[in-house]
């Protein structure tokens, strides 16, 4: 599904580059732990995250993960919103938690097939 | 073609512009997607390795014919216990790391996975020097930590050195020699 759909499943508003919302994401991937992400992620998924730090922008950044949604009504900083613009990152905000916001993805057709198997 | 980074140890947002400079570089100069990504990864792990544990260090990068090979050297602590170091979930990150989404125990499993040869040579009090190299030929998936990955470790110790061999290319062999005080 494209971002838009994204935004609308899980009611996320987009925060930073809203040109980038057709980008079609076939896997998704929620965790707080960014060495896991980087442990695990093969595809470029969607990242769903509660963590705000500056690492989570270079992180999706270095594993090409093009879209970012913060969780729990989270808020990226300034300098993450920077850093997302200026890698080329789209940034949204769900006040869903993790759980239901994955969920709700899951449930129209996002997989879990861009994390490897243990 | 060489590239160095300065990594500095006191501001962990920073830590990560040195691999993302590389990235960047990379692409420049047409490296295949594959090994962009392997050789970031494993440089951002490293480089996040060293503000967390070592108070920064340095970062020298190689593009040679047929590898590249990333030498990260700090200045820290040292590893006391490389085998141990390398198991995924050990960690010695403080609690502040591990509220920044990091000290998982990944990094240097990360790393191994993302590399095709890596030796870390350590000396407890004086620091760590990481070597990784990633062949240029083709590669479409990293392996798998469990898989037999080169790493080489070697503490220097005034007591003994012990190094440990694991040859990645289908033949597997373990050496450990203990050198004498």
């Amino acid at each position: 599904m494209t971002i838009t759909q994204v935004a609308q499943t899980i009611d996320a508003q987009i925060l930073c580059n809203e040109q980038l919302q057709g980008l079609e994401v076939a896997s998704a991937c929620g965790s707080d732990l960014m060495s896991d992400v980087m442990a695990f992620v093969k595809e470029q998924v969607l990242l769903l995250t509660g963590l705000i730090n500056v690492q989570v922008i270079r992180t999706a950044n270095l594993m090409d993960i093009g879209a970012i949604c913060f969780v729990r009504g989270k808020q990226p900083t300034e300098e993450m919103i920077s850093m997302a613009k200026e890698f080329g990152i789209i940034l949204l905000s769900t006040k869903l938690p993790l759980f239901p916001a994955c969920g709700k993805l899951y449930s129209s057709g996002l997989t879990g097939y861009g994390v490897r198997e243990i | 073609m060489h590239f160095h980074y300065d990594v500095p140890g006191d501001d962990f947002s920073c830590a990560g512009s040195a691999s993302a400079e590389m990235k960047k570089k990379l692409k420049q100069l047409g490296i295949p997607f594959d090994i962009i990504k392997r050789t970031a990864v494993a440089m951002y792990e490293a480089e996040i390795n060293m503000v967390v544990h070592a108070g920064g260090g340095e970062a020298d990068i190689d593009i040679l014919d047929d590898e590249i090979v990333i030498v990260m050297k700090d200045h820290g602590n040292g590893i006391p216990d490389i085998e141990q170091a390398m198991q995924e979930g050990y960690s010695t990150a403080p609690q502040i790391v591990q509220e920044l989404g990091f000290g998982a125990g990944m990094g240097l499993p990360n790393m191994k996975r993302n590399s095709d040869f890596m030796t870390i040579d350590s000396k407890i009090g004086v620091g760590t020097t990481v070597t990784m190299r990633i062949n240029l030929s083709p590669k479409t998936e990293p392996d798998d930590v469990g898989e037999e990955a080169s790493v080489s470790g070697a503490n220097g110790n005034a007591a003994a050195e012990k190094s440990a061999v694991i040859v990645h290319d289908g033949v597997s062999s373990a050496k450990v020699a203990q050198g004498g005080s």
